[in-house]
């Protein structure tokens, strides 16, 4: 890629066997050829042709006369994009020759024009040619960008499902349920499960900023260093400060994570949890009524380091379902452009009370699509599930 | 995803409109820069036309934030709607930038 301004210039292969074009080539294009807009390089025969492109990737068109020994015009058309796919070619033909003009033009020609040759036709032919050649390479271009991106968000999607739990052990005492519907530009919401000593478990659900390959990155790196916090650290809020901390060395990129964190002790019943900016946790109480939970005045993690998370405690009762959600869930757009919102989703469960984890989470994920029906969301849907049995 | 500037004495309000979202953050970002200078002393972004702001906007006014900051440049956030200042609070990002309920409290609090 080249930044020079000034124009680029075009290579164009000129095939004649007569040796009189040549010259009078030179000689009429002249003032193109020496402000550098034009190059012309010359061979007698569709053969000597198909060798000088096969040579010179850099020959932009071919401009080729009709009847020429060894090989004549209009094979040499066939022939080109064998050799030169992009190329565009026109075709010097008698004047009047109708019947050469369309087999040519069949064959995939770009233009024509006439002997004797009218110079300043022939130099808008040129013009029309190269600039649609240009357009066609960008096109090329633009189409390969797109493959290429298209490759990379497989990949962010493919690393997002990778890291999600999708077998949940059976307890007698709790069950969970976990799910994510990626948004079609894959957003960076994850979940986890940690199981941890004293049968506590740690139950996360995270929302990266932004969408695509950074933002499946840094899930990656939440996620680990989330799963080695929780291990070592002494609660939830102390595991959500250190990767807080950890996330903000080198974070030049500001990017950030919410996240709610909860250690759920099942021989008490109680949730202990921290929030790292996240949407507070939603509680569903066997009779359908629900309860959110008070936030402890956090911080999205990887905006501000040294800051110290806090922590709450919450008893369940028996028949409690607690839903860890991101905000893909109260934010889902329908076509009246209205956000779902909290108050829908809580006034769905007190119609109909959750049955257990899994029915209370794939009916997150129904609620928002049949809010939604064909308006295509732009954020991740996601939830985690955790009930108390009786 | 236009932002129209003014200047009041030495402050410059931006004011961004409509939905700033992954699908147009860059754009966001590179109007934002062109319409603020590290020697400003005072930024006030107003949010009067926007209806909604996804995580990779709010990764701009971050990057925005602690660009600024650094600077010694004041830079504080006003007239966001009702949803839009609650993704603020829940995020905590309010703890790091100011946010005032209209321009002129937020032109009464740089200039203070």
């Amino acid at each position: 890629m080249t930044m020079t301004e000034s124009p680029q210039k075009h290579k164009i292969l000129v095939v004649d066997d007569e040796p009189d074009l040549e010259p009078l080539m030179l000689q009429r294009m002249r003032r193109y050829i020496r402000t550098g807009v034009y190059e012309f390089v010359f061979a007698h025969d569709g053969v000597e042709a198909l060798e000088a492109l096969d040579a010179d990737e850099s020959i932009d068109m071919v401009l080729s006369d009709i009847n020429m020994p060894k090989m004549d015009g209009l094979t040499l058309l066939d022939r080109i994009p064998d050799v030169a796919p992009d190329i565009r070619a026109v075709i010097i033909s008698a004047y009047g020759d109708m019947k050469n003009i369309r087999i040519a033009m069949n064959r995939g020609a770009f233009d024509f024009v006439t002997k004797p040759v009218d110079f300043d036709d022939l130099k808008f032919t040129i013009d029309r040619t190269l600039q649609h050649i240009r357009e066609w390479k960008e096109a090329l271009s633009a189409r390969d960008k797109l493959v290429v991106l298209q490759n990379e968000l497989n990949v962010a999607s493919m690393m997002q499902q990778s890291i999600l739990p999708n077998k949940f052990a059976r307890n007698d005492n709790y069950k969970l349920f976990g799910t994510m519907q990626p948004a079609r530009n894959v957003g960076g919401d994850f979940f986890d499960v940690i199981g941890l000593s004293d049968d506590k478990v740690g139950l996360a659900i995270a929302d990266v900023s932004g969408k695509g390959v950074p933002a499946a990155l840094f899930m990656m790196s939440s996620r680990t260093l989330l799963k080695g916090a929780a291990m070592r650290a002494n609660g939830p809020g102390e595991a959500l400060t250190e990767v807080n901390d950890v996330l903000n060395e080198d974070n030049d990129a500001c990017m950030f994570v919410t996240m709610i964190y909860a250690v759920y002790d099942p021989t008490t019943g109680v949730l202990t949890y921290a929030d790292g900016g996240h949407d507070p946790p939603l509680v569903i109480h066997a009779d359908g009524s629900s309860t959110q939970l008070p936030v402890t005045d956090g911080l999205a993690l990887g905006v501000l380091p040294g800051f110290d998370f806090l922590q709450h405690s919450h008893e369940l009762a028996p028949g409690d379902t607690v839903v860890l959600y991101t905000d893909g869930v109260t934010e889902a757009i329908n076509a009246e452009e209205e956000q779902l919102g909290l108050d829908r989703l809580r006034e769905a469960f007190a119609a109909d009370p959750p049955g257990d984890a899994e029915d209370a989470g794939h009916r997150v994920i129904d609620l928002v699509n049949e809010f939604a029906g064909d308006v295509p969301q732009f954020d991740d849907t996601t939830c985690l599930v955790l009930r108390r049995e009786n | 995803m236009e932002i129209t500037a003014q200047r009041e004495s030495e402050t410059v309000i931006a004011k961004a409109n409509g939905r700033i979202d992954s699908s147009n953050s860059r754009e966001f970002h590179s109007n934002l820069e062109a319409v603020i200078a590290k020697d400003d002393p005072a930024i006030v972004l107003d949010f009067e036309g926007v209806s909604y702001i996804s995580s990779a906007g709010m990764r701009v006014i971050l990057i925005t934030a602690k660009g600024l900051q650094s600077s010694g440049v004041k830079f504080v956030l006003c007239s966001m709607n009702e949803s839009i200042r609650e993704v603020f609070k829940i995020s905590g990002f309010d703890k790091i930038i100011p946010i005032h309920g209209s321009q002129s409290e937020a032109l009464a609090a740089v200039s203070a």
